[in-house]
């Protein structure tokens, strides 16, 4: 059974509308990129899922036992909050020292334990709310930008810490990203969103749907040269034709 | 030993300054500094309240602080910024505080008791008061603790973790009006902030964990208050400013201090 199904989930802020009318799935052990421009209602769809904002129609039925670590857009730590990075990880508790060695190396940073949280670089920062995510054991990381901030190959490494977590724990991965390159290469299914799904399927037929070209260009099909992944298994793409197309 | 009136204000001051330890801590973490301010102010309103309807003075002034905190919520992302919504409400309560103790005929009250506090006038009941208010407070905090933290830190990942941030800043409040109810008497309106803010900031310095802070602040909030008030004995000076002043020092002492090993 799918991790989390979406169904018609609608979310407003005031007199704006988020999203409308949302339905997805999300698969065992696949990693799926949402891709928009902004204010497309991304990290409104993350926060839905984890509870953060209430729909206004709608539901999200998550698998039972379902347990997700989230890695937020952006977070600031004041320095006049002093925390070091393993206790950090130990929030809000119930934690293990050795789970934060294991989160930590998964994570690929087991140095940073006894280091400060404000003082960190921001590829460690990133790096340290990845072990936070992964600490629980989750069956579904869900990343949120994960790379703002990040040079290319600071966010290229990050990405593919990603890919090696999926394949050592088995978890599937739900991510933002602005980085369409990364997107095409790292993802097994995309989806494309703007306020409503306005396509979703593999890398390639996303990026040739032309919901997708009216979003982004076609300048973007220069990023597909660099997506080399192949696929043997079917998700059922699809990609269908909003009459409204793009806001 | 309680008959001694140094022995019940030290005891008394001990009380606020465990109370508002972890509770200036998190007010430091969030940046609630004028929350707490407007918090103290309001709690005049509820000194002339409980004199009116002569209720206990803790009862009125906890009322009329959670009232504030629940206008606050209600009002703020209304087109107001925070602080802006604090002043007005911070200084409108003391304004129709002051001016509802003057319509109070009959009693005469020392207001200047309420605004600075009188540490030395401290009874034995106040100090069950004091010590009652202030184990709840720490109750209440430890008791939340993690998830308050983790709320402090991101309303998202406390979301992520089955944490409702909206319920824990209600705690937060909650333990604020009841430290301010029961600091009134010890440093009074004008320098409860001050006992929430001061050791926490003096303790950040010297901590790396948020517990080693919370513990830090409590420890330099005790000191103060007794090195406070055999200053006050020694120096004829009054007791809640001098309490509020060696904290300062405190503070002044450790941020050198980190200065300093940041240049060596």
């Amino acid at each position: 059974m799918s991790l989390i199904q979406v169904d018609g989930l609608s979310v407003r802020y005031g007199a704006r509308t988020a999203l409308s009318d949302v339905s997805l799935r999300i698969e065992p052990n696949e990693i799926v990129t949402i891709v928009g421009p902004n204010g497309s209602g991304k990290t409104s769809l993350l926060r839905a899922i984890i509870g953060a904002v209430k729909p206004l129609a709608g539901r999200i039925v998550q698998a039972s036992d379902l347990k997700i670590g989230y890695v937020p857009q952006k977070l600031h730590i004041d320095d006049a909050l002093p925390i070091t990075v393993s206790r950090f990880l130990k929030l809000p508790g119930g934690v293990a020292v050795a789970d934060v060695d294991y989160a930590l190396t998964q994570a690929g940073v087991p140095e940073l334990e006894k280091e400060q949280l404000s003082q960190l670089s921001g590829g460690q920062f990133q790096r340290v709310l990845l072990a936070r995510a992964l600490i629980g054991k989750p069956d579904l990381l869900l990343l949120d930008e994960a790379t703002q901030g990040l040079d290319q190959r600071g966010s290229a490494s990050f990405y593919q810490q990603i890919e090696t977590v999926r394949q050592a724990t088995g978890c599937a991965v739900l991510m933002i990203s602005h980085e369409l390159h990364v997107v095409m290469s790292a993802s097994d299914r995309v989806i494309c969103l703007n306020g409503h799904v306005c396509c979703e399927g593999a890398p390639a037929l996303v990026a040739s749907a032309p919901e997708y070209r009216a979003l982004f260009g076609t300048g973007t099909g220069g990023a597909l040269a660099l997506y080399r992944h192949e696929h043997a298994h079917d998700h059922g793409d699809h990609c269908h034709n909003h009459s409204e197309g793009a806001e | 030993m309680f008959d001694d009136f140094m022995v019940r204000a030290a005891l008394a001051g001990i009380g606020v300054a465990f109370a508002s330890a972890p509770l200036g801590c998190f007010v430091v973490w969030r940046r609630m500094a004028y929350f707490g301010d407007a918090t103290a102010h309001a709690a005049i309103l509820g000194v002339a309240l409980s004199l009116a309807f002569s209720m206990s003075i803790f009862v009125g002034t906890v009322v009329v602080a959670l009232l504030m905190a629940l206008v606050v919520s209600v009002l703020s992302g209304k087109g107001y910024a925070m602080d802006t919504l604090l002043g007005v409400l911070a200084h409108s309560a003391l304004a129709f505080g002051l001016v509802a103790v003057s319509f109070l005929s009959g009693i005469r009250i020392d207001l200047m008791a309420y605004l600075f506090g009188d540490i030395l006038a401290v009874s034995r009941g106040d100090l069950s008061v004091i010590w009652g208010g202030a184990a709840l407070v720490v109750a209440l905090i430890g008791w939340r603790w993690s998830a308050l933290l983790t709320s402090t830190l991101n309303e998202d990942l406390a979301y992520a973790s089955g944490i409702n941030p909206k319920r824990e800043q209600l705690v937060l409040t909650i333990a604020l009006a009841i430290t301010v109810a029961v600091a009134i008497k010890v440093v009074g309106v004008l320098l409860i902030a001050a006992m929430l803010i001061i050791p926490a900031a003096a303790a950040r310095p010297l901590s790396r964990t948020p517990e080693g802070m919370a513990i830090a602040a409590g420890l330099i909030g005790m000191l103060s208050t007794i090195i406070g008030l055999r200053a006050a004995y020694v120096l004829d000076t009054p007791a809640g400013p001098s309490i509020v002043c060696v904290a300062a020092i405190t503070f002044l002492t450790t941020s050198v201090l980190k200065g300093l090993r940041r240049q060596s």
